[in-house]
């Protein structure tokens, strides 16, 4: 069995052994510690993070064509590498956030469950198979329903994990009944089987809507789209924030990628209708997400239900169902990755001064921390989708993706929805910058979290002015599906 | 010197604007030294247009115009920097030389704000002139406008001190921002058709130069808006003439005039009076006859009433008055509507000799109008400084007292009545002669507001100068001074000249007319 | 001429000054607006260059450079000055240049001001500039976001949140809505670029162009104020501190109307055919309604919030004509009432700095105090009333006759009253602020305005009388740029 091992096969499976590798040596690591409180499992995970990060983007990278490998279970392919970069980042960054972050940071298993998740995620990003998939999705969730209530003394943190615990299980357990219908129809669990023995079952459309929308199910969960995205806020809110941050990133674009990949390859019979049905959804999801949004007192809520709304614009891309829709997408989840991180970071270093969430609580912030506001400000309006940040380069390649897809009506939605969306981020930054302050105490930011927001705001700032390298990235990625 | 004569009406249009950037550079608190300097400028423009005068004859004529300049000014909508003189431009063109400097003399009271007074002044003459110079509809209509300007703050800053005038609510403003306000307002207002008209003309004949639509736009016919091009045409005609009539001012368009007159600094007036209304009967002459020959003569009766019942509600008006300043105002009205008359009258029977007398009655009218009038408001202007009332009652008997005051004020009061042997007469007696066998109930209903002109007048110098003296101003009203001896000289020896011969100027004038209505 | 990189180094100077202020050490105040003043002015110059290089017998566009920037999908940062926005570069960098003279007074977070400032400068810059139509929105909306930030943290206390926002969502809207048709654009021409001169020769078809004009003009057009649209900006006119007005007013708004003559008129001129008889109507109701509006302010920010409602009505009105000498005036009355505005707007912010009040009843005899104000303020109000021999006749007379030569005497008709209407209201506000008796409150905390203050309303002044007196100092360029405009509307 072993001699059928191709060193192509090794390298497409890089990130994880990579990760594994680190999880194993910061369990130990916490083991030898046995206990004791230290930074060195932080220290450990960040290396590896970053190590691993190095060793993807240098020899994980797959070659023009995509390849089956590990009997058909994973897709080395572009796409699959692009999120893998992305899972690894955020990843990265997340725990550079959690450094110094309660005293949670001092403890050896955060970092070995978040590690287990990452590796869920970057094997969500490459499977091809139905089986795998389940698999990877649990290995990532399972993990994550952990790290969600993490903070056990913290009322809100415990129910934050149990509910997602609850909702993930349901839903998953949906999904799953959706794929046991698929492997029935087609004979195959391969996501690249699925749609010919589809096609040769001759399977009636509605039966096919029907099983889609049980698939859809599992991965609106995970993407937070309406109306299934009803855990997110309380999820968001009660979880420690770098896992919130993580949810709302790393977390979100592994479903994307997925919902992509099993859309595009399992349900082509039916493009139109799912089109429509998840065009229904996103108008839906931006349009609860960002009304509801509105309202919110509480950053992390506020952030919850915008990602909510963000999760509305991302899936007008995957509504396109085009190469541009894809890059667009890809392009979606990278910049509001690294935004939203920033935007977290920034909530993590300011709880960490006045031990507040309260929007109120961010009153004259610029006054206090003028930097700090600076990086507020700039991911905020990067989620606004103002140049010259990433954020309005997102946004105009989703639209631009829905409009070459003949879905005016749902740019016009989307449109409507960025200036609900503009007002409440506006309305924090009016408090960031111009209400007067409670106090005059400087809000201090470590130098892992000072770090973590310089390179996101760099990033997003680079993803927002030079536009080439990662569309041509993101287009490669998106020539692998087509 | 070729420079100087290649160039004669652009050094005369913008010497005076040169000049008041020249005081406004001067130190303001050495008042003497910029009433000085802006006197000794002012006579600058003067003494080119002396020259302009001399050279006339021998400058060569295009299109009836002499001394032409032609520069690239606004090419965009075709409207270029033209001027050019005929008889007509050229006697207002002294007329207006010649009083500035006079004004600016008769300014020499003035205390307050003496530099930008004196600047104001001059680009008021540039002003003037421009409209007298332009030989481009555009340029005209923009030194029409750009004179409203120094004219609205001479009299807003400048203006007499007392008084108020009750708006609405109870809200109160000064009389002269009242009068300064209402002059800039109407005639801006009586000159937005005007400014419709011009762009109308300039789109429809593709050009502004006034040589060109002489040719091109009285000939013009078809339909344009989906209206009769005579329809068009006789729009576009009333639109040009309520500007003009609103600025002479004909009546009723007249209500502006007494209080910008009343309320206006005595040079103000002066220049108000003597130059200022002449603007718009040189429209009239220069723009509306040509330019709309069927119209105007279609029109001309309605004119020649109008200004028959100027003459004669002006004469009533006049004498009505018990404020010396408000009744020369009104006898401006009056005087102004004996051009009117002339016009009117060449309007209706252009080509015939009787037009071309009226014309020339009415130019020479507007040109001893002005030296007349200006005359008076400064005379007027003197008893108020020393006496601070306009209030015919309040004086009496003055002759005693200042006799060399009261025979000036009696010379130009007959002047301005048409004595025979003044210049008065000579015009009056050419409007008349004209206009009798073209509108003769008109111009018979006129002698009889004539008799009223010297009633009016004779009211003013007998409530001044004769009846018992008024004791309060023994001592306390001196003689004309030197100052105003050298403003008032050139006017009454202007006054006498023409009286008796008139031929110098209305040969220059008769030129002109005689191309525009022979 | 050609100046290599002169236009880069005009968008890119402002945006890399602004954020090299961030870093500046925040105490020392002087060191910024020092730093601040000599960025502008090298703005200044730099655009000052571009004007006075510019060839009127040469190429369309000039200054050209064009790097690839998404080749993928055809974008290029792709900039160029035609006749029509070389004047505004250089309108831009003579407010910018005043703008920051003008602000000396500002107290509270400098370099924050400034840097927000010279990004707003930075993506109005880019707007003038861009041949691409992704790089026009994206620097349309890098000049719009600032605004908030302005507004919202150096405006006027009582009415700047409410004032910020609704400027920011009004103009995000019109952004957002004009951004989907120019995405439309994109797709149905089938070119593959977003390089608008590409884009002029698209052809798209008249269904399309009758669809879509509307979005694309009005998405830009609310950033010119047009009626409807215009409630936010009186309202952020009145908040804005004073450069951040000027920079509005002069040069904001006519960022809406450029861009909607640039993606609107200029890419789909069947469709602006269709519509403009009557959008026509609309600028007519801009013009005469705010006029009549501004004639009942006593606050007298408003008073000229309200009365640029009313000028750039005419702007819009010249664009809407379709006619040579409308299009003339309005680009020319683009570049007169941007500079008569900030004028406007920095006497008042001056007049403001020190009395402390708005309020026109309550101002007076300010003349005697201010004289230099007071004459800068008296000349802005001429250009206002359009008075010849000033900027402001140059620029509106043209519209007129456009209104004329292209059919609608009576909208020109109408329109006049708005002159006699404008002529009211300012004499009333000279007479009002700068004459009359100094009220006794005021006694003794009025003083003159500073040098530099001076020198800042001489050169607006200047700009003014320049035009007025000797048009031909910017017609040739203008009607450089408007010939191109009347080709592809087909020669009419």
């Amino acid at each position: 069995m072993f001699a059928s091992i191709t060193p192509e096969m090794l390298l497409a499976i890089l990130p994880e052994i990579s990760l594994l590798v680190v999880m194993a040596v910061v369990f130990t690591a916490d083991l030898i510690l046995h206990g004791k409180r230290s930074s060195l499992p932080a220290w450990l995970a960040v290396g590896g993070l970053g190590l691993t990060l190095l060793l993807t983007g240098l020899f994980a990278q797959p070659g023009a064509q995509p390849q089956l490998v590990w009997g058909g279970m994973l897709r080395h392919d572009w796409l699959a590498f692009i999120f893998k970069i992305i899972f690894l980042t955020a990843a990265l960054l997340v725990t550079l956030l959690t450094v110094g972050w309660q005293k949670v940071w001092l403890k050896g298993e955060y970092y070995v469950l978040l590690l287990v998740s990452t590796m869920g995620m970057t094997l969500m990003g490459a499977s091809a198979d139905l089986l795998m998939l389940f698999l990877a999705i649990e290995t990532t969730s399972i993990p994550l329903y952990v790290l969600a209530g993490f903070v056990v003394r913290d009322d809100k943190s415990t129910e934050a994990g149990f509910k997602y615990l609850l909702f993930g299980a349901v839903t998953t357990g949906v999904m799953l009944y959706g794929f046991s219908l698929l492997y029935g129809f087609a004979g195959s669990t391969s996501l690249y089987a699925i749609a010919a023995g589809i096609a040769s079952a001759a399977i009636p459309a509605p039966v096919l809507i029907g099983t889609l929308l049980l698939v859809l199910v599992g991965f609106g969960f995970k993407v937070s789209m309406a109306p299934l995205h009803f855990w997110a806020p309380d999820v968001y809110e009660g979880a420690p924030t770098p896992i919130t941050a993580f949810l709302s990133t790393a977390s979100k674009a592994a479903g994307f990628v997925v919902l992509l990949r099993v859309m595009l390859a399992a349900f082509p019979a039916i493009l139109v209708e799912w089109q429509t049905i998840i065009a229904a959804g996103a108008a839906l999801t931006m349009t609860v997400g960002n009304l509801i949004a509105l309202s919110q007192r509480n950053i992390k809520r506020l952030l919850a239900y915008s990602s909510v709304a963000h999760a509305g614009y991302s899936l007008l891309a995957v509504a396109a169902a085009s190469e541009l829709g894809v890059v667009s997408l890809v392009y979606y989840l990278l910049v509001y990755t690294v935004t939203q991180i920033a935007a977290f970071g920034v909530v993590i270093v300011v709880w960490h001064t006045t031990g507040s969430d309260e929007i109120a609580d961010y009153a004259g912030l610029h006054r206090r921390s003028p930097m700090l506001a600076l990086a507020l400000l700039l991911s905020f309006l990067s989620l606004a989708g103002i140049p010259p940040l990433g954020g309005f380069i997102a946004k105009i390649l989703a639209f631009a993706a829905a409009v070459e897809a003949g879905l005016v009506w749902l740019v016009v939605v989307a449109v409507l929805n960025s200036i609900v969306g503009l007002y409440y981020y506006l309305v924090v930054l009016k408090v960031a910058y111009l209400d007067e302050p409670k106090s005059d105490k400087p809000v201090p930011a470590t130098r892992p979290q000072a770090a973590t927001l310089l390179v996101s705001v760099l990033l997003m700032l680079i993803l927002g002015v030079v536009l080439a390298p990662w569309y041509n990235w993101a287009a490669s990625g998106a020539a692998g599906l087509f | 010197m070729d420079f100087i004569h290649n160039n004669i009406l652009s050094l005369i249009l913008f010497s005076p604007m040169l000049a008041a950037l020249v005081v406004m550079l001067l130190p303001g608190e050495n008042k003497d030294l910029v009433r000085r300097v802006a006197f000794a400028l002012s006579l600058l423009p003067f003494a080119l247009t002396l020259v302009a005068w001399f050279g006339f004859g021998a400058a060569p004529e295009v299109d009836g115009f002499r001394m032409q300049e032609q520069h690239v000014w606004y090419p965009a909508i075709n409207s270029s920097y033209h001027l050019g003189v005929d008889g007509l431009s050229l006697s207002m063109v002294l007329l207006t030389t010649l009083l500035t400097p006079l004004a600016l003399l008769a300014s020499f009271s003035v205390e307050e704000r003496v530099k930008p007074y004196m600047a104001l002044f001059l680009a008021l003459e540039t002003g003037m002139l421009g409209v007298f110079l332009s030989l481009d509809l555009l340029l005209f209509f923009l030194f029409w406008e750009i004179g409203l300007v120094p004219m609205y703050f001479l009299i807003d800053q400048w203006g007499s001190k007392g008084g108020e005038r009750e708006l609405w609510n109870g809200i109160k403003i000064p009389s002269r921002r009242y009068a300064a306000f209402k002059f800039m307002v109407y005639t801006m207002v009586g000159s937005l058709g005007l400014l419709l008209a011009v762009q109308l003309l300039g789109v429809v004949a593709g050009s502004f130069d006034l040589l060109a639509l002489y040719e091109s736009w009285p000939a013009l016919s078809g339909t344009l808006f989906g209206y009769e091009m005579g329809t068009i045409k006789a729009v576009a005609f009333w639109a040009f003439a309520i500007a003009f009539a609103v600025k002479v001012p004909i009546w009723p368009f007249h209500t502006w005039l007494p209080d910008a007159h009343t309320e206006a600094p005595t040079a103000g007036s002066m220049i108000l009076a003597g130059v200022l209304l002449k603007l718009g009967a040189y429209g009239f002459l220069r723009l509306v006859l040509p330019l709309y020959p069927e119209q105007a003569q279609q029109y001309a009766p309605v004119l020649a009433l109008l200004a028959t019942a100027a003459i004669i509600f002006g004469a009533f008006s006049a004498f009505a008055q018990n404020d010396f300043k408000r009744l020369v105002a009104y006898s401006s009205v009056n005087h102004m509507g004996f051009v009117v008359l002339g016009i009117a009258a060449a309007a209706f029977a252009a080509g015939t000799e009787s037009a071309v007398i009226a014309v020339n009655g009415a130019v020479l009218q507007m040109f001893n109008h002005g030296i007349s009038a200006a005359a008076m408001f400064f005379m007027v202007g003197i008893i108020y400084e020393r006496t601070h009332t306009r209030d015919l009652n309040a004086w009496g008997g003055l002759f005693a007292i200042v006799p060399l005051f009261g025979a000036l004020l009696i010379l130009s009061s007959m002047a301005s009545l048409g004595l025979p042997g003044l210049n008065g007469f000579v015009s009056e007696f050419l409007v008349v002669r004209g206009a009798w066998p073209i509108f003769t109930q008109y111009t018979a209903l006129s002698m009889l507001g004539l008799l009223f002109t010297g009633a009016y007048i004779l009211k003013g110098i007998s409530k001044t100068l004769h009846g018992p003296l008024n004791e309060k101003w023994k001592g306390h009203f001196a003689d004309v001074t030197r100052r105003e001896l050298l403003v008032l000289s050139p006017l009454v020896v202007l006054m006498l000249w023409l009286g008796i011969w008139p031929a110098w100027l209305l040969d220059v004038i008769n030129q002109a007319v005689l191309k525009i209505f022979g | 001429m050609q100046i290599p990189y002169i236009l880069s180094a005009i968008v890119l100077l402002p945006i890399v000054a602004g954020a090299v202020m961030l870093f500046l050490p925040p105490k020392n105040r002087d060191l910024i607006y020092r730093f601040a003043l000599g960025a502008a002015f090298v703005t200044f110059l730099l655009t000052l260059v571009v004007y006075l290089g510019f060839d009127t017998a040469g190429p369309r566009f000039q200054f050209v450079e064009k790097y690839d920037w998404l080749p993928a999908l055809g974008i290029s940062f792709h900039v160029g000055v035609d006749g029509i926005s070389a004047p505004l570069v250089l309108l831009t960098g003579v407010v910018i240049f005043t703008g920051v003279i003008i602000s000396q007074r500002i107290e509270d977070r400098v370099r924050e001001f400034f840097a927000f400032l010279f990004i707003l400068a930075s993506g109005v810059f880019g707007v003038f500039v861009a041949l691409d139509l992704f790089a026009l929105f994206f620097f349309y909306e890098i000049a719009v976001f600032p605004m908030y930030l302005l507004i919202a943290l150096w405006g006027w206390k009582q009415t700047r949140e409410y004032a910020a926002m609704k400027l920011t969502l009004y103009l995000f809207v019109g952004s957002v809505i004009a951004l989907v048709g120019a995405l439309a654009m994109y797709f149905s021409s089938g070119l593959g670029t977003f390089d608008m001169i590409a884009l002029e020769s698209a052809n798209f078809s008249p269904a399309f162009q009758n669809l879509w004009f509307p979005f694309v003009f009005f998405g830009f057009a609310v950033l010119g104020g047009i009626f409807p649209f215009h409630n936010w900006s009186p309202v952020g006119h009145v908040a804005a501190p004073t450069a951040v007005s000027m920079f509005h007013a002069g040069v904001l708004m006519k960022l809406g109307a450029f861009a909607a003559l640039r993606v609107g008129i200029m890419l789909m001129p069947i469709g602006a055919q269709t519509h403009m008889p009557w959008i026509i109507l609309l600028t007519l109701v801009n013009v005469v309604y705010g006029a009549f509006i501004a004639m009942t302010q006593t606050d007298f920010k408003y008073m000229i919030g309200y009365s640029s409602v009313s000028h750039m009505g005419l702007v819009a009105m010249g664009f809407a004509t379709l006619d040579y000498n409308g299009l003339v005036g309005a680009s020319v009355q683009m570049v007169s009432h941007g500079v008569m505005t900030a004028l406007f707007f920095a006497v008042v912010g001056m007049i403001y700095d020190q009395a402390h009040t708005r309020q026109i009843p309550e101002l007076g005899g300010l003349m005697k105090i201010m004289p230099f104000a007071g004459v800068g303020f008296i000349i802005g109000g001429l250009v206002s009333m359009g008075m010849p021999g000033f900027s402001g006749f140059i620029a509106e007379f043209p519209i007129f006759m456009g209104l004329w030569a292209a059919d609608y005497p009576w909208i020109a008709i109408i329109s006049v009253v708005s002159i006699a209407v404008t002529a009211a209201y300012i004499l009333r506000a000279v007479g009002r602020v700068f004459f009359g008796e100094l009220p006794a409150e005021l006694e003794g905390h009025m003083h003159d305005v500073k040098p530099s203050e001076k020198l800042a309303i001489a050169i607006l002044c200047f700009i003014m009388i320049a035009i007025g007196v000797y048009p031909n100092v910017i017609m040739p360029m203008v009607q450089h740029g408007v010939d191109a405009v009347l080709a592809l509307l087909g020669g009419a």
